[in-house]
């Protein structure tokens, strides 16, 4: 079954802010095995300029991959996660987020189109600080495999 | 290591070479750390009924690699501004030794505000598992 194609253009706005721990940010560097200390250390992100331990440059996939906060897990979209895999990723980071942040997530799905016998869904997030500052955009396309309808040579 | 100074580097200087490893187990706690519980990163069955080759890793998780040799390099992971890459093929992790991902770097550009834009590329065994990845990082 084809993905919906009326989600293009929709945005979803998360009904709550995101906060974000030092703890939170700390279990998310343990997992990627990196023990930078500007991630643990007060101190240390002190050093460096900032206010509070910053996240890894990949850390904003928290805010844009929970359900509930993000378009592509509604059903009616149509989407069959087993045979979905990440196409692409692109993060523009106007400063780093950091432990205190209040952010505000908004979604939008850009495009769905067909690739072959797959499909290419983009979606557009934007993440803003308490206040309205921008602080991250994160472009994400996924595949979903073998889902497009379109009669494949045998 | 000391941060690289922009005035000193030159394009194409090439980062220091790493390899990392990539188990089961941080399949896992990458799943619970992130949120992304797609089954295709834990359940084998799942993976090879939806023609995968194995479980395979997150997407995200290779991304977070590649990043981590950019980061180590400068010292200042909050000055990477810019970061993008295409997964341009699954990374398998079998249950018995993992994957090991080895990730390059070369300084492709210089560019205003002393930020360089540095080309990475990441393999496992040999194989490219990322396309176009490229990072653009501010240095002192």
């Amino acid at each position: 079954m084809p993905l919906n194609r009326a989600f293009v253009g929709r945005t979803f706005a998360a009904p709550e802010p995101y906060e974000v721990s030092r703890e939170k940010i700390r279990e998310f560097a343990e997992a990627i095995g990196d023990p930078h200390p500007a991630y643990l250390s007060r101190e240390a992100a002190r050093a460096l300029g900032y206010p509070d331990v910053i996240a890894p440059p990949t850390f904003a996939v928290v805010l844009t991959g929970r359900s509930g906060e993000n378009p592509i897990f509604d059903p009616e979209l149509g989407m069959r996660y087993e045979r979905v895999v990440h196409g692409s990723q692109e993060f523009t980071h106007h400063r780093p987020i950091r432990a205190g942040d209040v952010l505000s997530v908004s979604s939008r799905i850009t495009d769905i189109r067909d690739a072959g016998p797959h499909e290419r869904l983009t979606t557009v997030t934007e993440i803003r600080a308490a206040g309205g500052e921008l602080v991250c955009t994160a472009t994400n396309v996924l595949m979903s495999r073998g889902t497009a309808a379109v009669e494949v040579p045998a | 290591m000391t941060a690289p100074a922009f005035a000193d580097v030159a394009v194409g200087a090439e980062l220091p070479q790493t390899a990392y490893p990539l188990t089961r187990e941080a399949l896992v706690r990458y799943a619970g750390a992130s949120g992304d519980f797609n089954v295709i990163h834990w359940n084998e069955r799942a993976a090879k009924a939806a023609g995968l080759p194995d479980v395979i890793a997150h997407g995200m998780l290779t991304m977070a690699q590649v990043a981590r040799l950019v980061t180590d390099w400068t010292g200042d992971p909050g000055a990477v501004t810019e970061y993008r890459l295409r997964f341009s093929r699954p990374v398998a992790v079998p249950d018995e030794g993992g994957a090991r991902i080895v990730v390059r770097g070369r300084v492709e550009e210089k560019l205003d505000g002393n930020r360089v834009a540095v080309a990475l590329e990441a393999s496992v065994d040999g194989a490219p598992v990322v396309a176009a990845a490229r990072a653009v990082v501010r240095l002192g």
